[in-house]
């Protein structure tokens, strides 16, 4: 598909948008309709729009497995670490509350942190599944990293 | 009335598409159509003041899980699904019976949008009455979930990073082999 001009065109002036659109989602969730989830399938369905037009090797070089692998672990310690955190200041698991001394406060950022680890695993994991799954229909051997 | 409309027309393109998917035996076409199935539903989403769960299934029902599918027709030979002429009796049964019990099911159901239906009973008073105040967040939705029922999402983005490790460790090839037994690991 790399010859098509029309798809290239068309893609590139649609992934920008789709990942403000995605980036708008995540941090207005608290706002408007919307969230981590949301905003991580949104995100990932721009790279996988990009990866259809210019090929999976392009996409890889774009972002390689490795760091999608780490920001997926990243999304899930951010969102247990923001419960923890609060376990460690004295409140519940998961209790924003006692995040910092005012409680509303402490809500707002632990709902923001939380969000943003939810849309980190999900749009890796979303890429990381469709890397592998465009990965078994090549030939093995020759790893390009 | 708007609303009325609009349902009946996804309604009935919901149902054209359903049967259609159930005549065509070509798998890539029935992968296109259940993306636009998906794209229907995010219609109906919308119509039902829910814009949350039409991102969703339009992003991935309609996006991701079409091309997870177009990209494992082409992993396959197979182009078109196998059919038999022999009429089959037992899918049938199964079938019939277990829409006859949804059907059933129907009938302690709430309407749709009754407030006074138990579910809106419990803890959803609260949630609307003191949800902005207590956690400073105008959108109940994501104050519930991130917030109320942080615990259960949690688990969902658990339950997604173990799916992709899933996927990973079944379908990916090892990076870079191991000094011991480099032959062939295929």
């Amino acid at each position: 598909m790399k010859d098509n001009i029309i798809l290239r065109i068309i893609a590139k002036l649609l992934i920008p948008l789709i990942i403000l659109f995605a980036l708008y989602v995540q941090f207005h969730g608290d706002y408007s309709p919307g969230g981590g989830f949301q905003a991580g399938v949104i995100f990932s369905a721009a790279f996988i729009l990009y990866t259809l037009v210019f090929g999976v090797d392009t996409a890889e070089r774009v972002i390689p497995e490795r760091f999608l692998r780490v920001i997926a672990s990243l999304g899930v310690l951010v969102y247990a670490g923001t419960g923890l955190d609060a376990l460690i200041m004295g409140g519940e698991f998961l209790n924003y509350s006692k995040l910092v001394t005012d409680s509303v406060t402490g809500q707002h950022i632990g709902i923001i942190l939380v969000e943003l680890g939810v849309g980190m695993t999900v749009s890796s994991v979303m890429l990381l599944i469709f890397f592998t799954f465009a990965n078994r229909g090549r030939p093995q051997g020759n790893d390009h990293d | 009335m708007i609303d009325l409309i609009i349902d009946m027309v996804l309604l009935v393109f919901l149902i054209a598409m359903a049967i259609t998917i159930l005549r065509i035996s070509g798998m890539l076409a029935m992968a296109m159509l259940f993306g636009l199935y998906s794209l229907l539903m995010a219609g109906l989403f919308m119509v039902m003041d829910a814009p949350d769960v039409a991102f969703t299934e339009a992003a991935v029902g309609s996006g991701i899980s079409t091309v997870l599918m177009l990209v494992t027709l082409s992993l396959t030979r197979s182009r078109y699904e196998k059919t038999t002429s022999k009429f089959q009796w037992r899918p049938l049964i199964i079938v019939a019976s277990t829409g006859a019990a949804l059907i059933y099911g129907i009938h302690d159901m709430a309407l749709f949008g009754d407030p006074q239906a138990v579910v809106h009973q419990h803890v959803a008073n609260h949630y609307i009455a003191h949800a902005q105040e207590e956690t400073g967040v105008p959108n109940l939705v994501t104050a519930v979930l991130a917030s109320y029922r942080g615990f259960d999402t949690l688990g969902e983005v658990v339950v997604i990073f173990t799916a992709g490790i899933g996927v990973m460790l079944l379908l990916g090839r090892p990076r870079r082999n191991t000094p011991k037994n480099d032959e062939d690991m295929t």
